[in-house]
């Protein structure tokens, strides 16, 4: 238990965060990699994935490259562009990492406006909408949830695997870990440990806050188990 | 050419860097072997773990609701934690050994198996069970004879998933110094000046491996499954 002492005191040294390679700096760092890769890949994956749900094709073909990607080590990715001439900028990782990040949105949007009630559409359409409309004002709101299931999980995977750049050129808070390591200083790669956990989950929980903010309708609030408990709630203070 | 040779005076010319280069296999292959055996030993090990404890998980979870939704729900917290953050966490206790390595990748699998195995077993309809148990199966013959068989499919898709993650997640053993392939593609590439064969040697063998595995997986699954088989073919 030794290290996690240590590594208690090693979060608690306000040198350790503000020092110029500090975990500020490193966290930073981190964010700004992983924020660019999901911009990157949010343009690159949703609009076609929109577009071939609402067409309903392609479907075998997404879902297979989304399998796939599942192969491939992220770890060798990162590598590979960081060997080429983009090398030691902060590019190699975004672009390896958004590369990762398109195929789980490509296969989430997609089922998500695939899945959407034909009767809807039909209903959207004989109101007159028109094809556009149809995708933004009936599909889009029905199918928002999956669509934010699907940002989730590359967001999450995004800063999870932004660690990994640290093994190359570009340092981000898995530089604490690897430092940690390179001193044989337990604390250090234990309190690094905690960091890099600690943005992932934290990343988890805002994406979970901002797809149930973004979700119209009668919305579930986030972590509780069932809708019937606040159905319930609401029953009980209308009975008061 | 890397940007940081990128000057114009350099004494010598640059050494050649190939993205691909066969040779540099055949002369590293007793570099190469043992790392690819860690690889897959690495693999299997914490596939047959994670499997071993994952049933009992999932028989576990299925007896009580809340029990079930406490598994999922650690599993889920779990599979959040970067790889990276988990060896970390784990190389205090068992320094940097594959044992670091293969509790970490256990835990992973474990996350895959228990949800596959559990939706597998409740799958079973409950008609069936009841048929069974009519006919006389006790709870351990019934497991065994017809619920076992019947979340087969379910349990072999569990396995194949898990065990292409982890051949993927290996490499990330690296920062322990058992990586398998991840050496190869680190301390051989990227650490010897950004030599390029071994990169994407150790990436195509990652892969290789990783469908090699499943596609293994799904012999065995068909050989297991007879009866699915049958009925395609009706």
């Amino acid at each position: 238990m030794n290290a996690f002492q240590d590594a208690v005191v090693y979060l608690n040294d306000p040198f350790n965060w503000t020092s110029a390679r500090g975990i500020l700096f490193l966290a930073g760092q981190h964010l700004q990699i992983a924020g660019l890769a999901m911009l990157f890949a949010l343009l690159v994956a949703v609009p076609p994935a929109v577009w071939l749900g609402h067409r309903g094709r392609g479907g075998g073909f997404l879902l297979g490259l989304s399998n796939v990607s599942r192969a491939v080590p992220t770890l060798a990715v990162l590598t590979i562009f960081a060997v080429t001439s983009i090398g030691f900028t902060i590019w190699a990782p975004v672009i390896a990492l958004a590369l990762f990040a398109v195929p789980p949105m490509l296969a989430n949007t997609y089922v998500g406006f695939r899945e959407v009630d034909r009767d809807v559409v039909e209903a959207a359409r004989a109101m007159g909408m028109s094809g556009r409309q149809v995708v933004w004002r009936a599909e889009l709101p029905l199918a928002l949830p999956l669509v934010m299931t699907g940002i989730r999980t590359a967001a999450v995977q995004v800063v999870a695997t932004a660690t990994l750049a640290s093994l190359l050129a570009n340092p981000t808070l898995g530089t604490v870990i690897r430092s940690g390591f390179g001193r044989q200083d337990y604390g250090m790669v234990v309190a690094g440990a905690l960091l890099v956990a600690g943005l992932a989950l934290l990343t988890d929980l805002a994406l979970a806050l901002l797809s149930w903010a973004v979700t119209p309708g009668d919305r579930r609030v986030p972590f509780a188990r069932t809708r019937s408990r606040r159905a319930e709630a609401t029953a009980v203070a209308a009975a008061r | 050419m890397l940007s940081a040779a990128g000057g114009a005076v350099l004494a010598a010319d640059a050494a050649p860097n190939p993205w691909f280069d066969l040779s540099w296999v055949s002369n590293n292959w007793s570099t190469i072997m043992p790392l690819v055996g860690q690889h897959v030993r690495l693999t299997v090990v914490s596939v047959l773990i994670g499997a071993l404890v994952a049933f009992p998980l999932a028989l576990l979870a299925r007896r009580t609701r809340g029990l079930a939704a406490a598994v999922l729900g650690l599993s889920t917290f779990v599979y959040t934690i970067p790889s990276l953050a988990m060896f970390a966490f784990i190389a205090p206790f068992t320094g940097l050994s594959e044992t670091t390595v293969a509790i970490g990748l256990v835990l992973y699998s474990l996350v895959v198996l228990v949800r596959n195995f559990l939706a597998g077993l409740q799958a079973v309809p409950a008609e069936v069970r009841e048929a069974a148990r009519g006919m006389g199966y006790g709870p351990g013959r019934m497991l065994l004879r017809v619920e076992l068989p019947l979340a087969l499919p379910a349990i072999m898709t569990g396995l194949r998933i898990a065990t292409v993650t982890t051949v993927a997640l290996v490499t990330v053993g690296v920062i322990v110094g058992q990586g398998g392939l991840g050496q190869i593609i680190i301390v051989n590439g990227f650490g010897a000046n950004y030599y390029r064969p071994p990169i994407v040697f150790g990436a195509l063998g990652c892969v290789l491996l990783a469908l090699l595995a499943d596609q293994a997986l799904a012999v065995v699954e068909r050989l297991l499954t007879p009866w699915t088989r049958r009925g395609a073919a009706a």
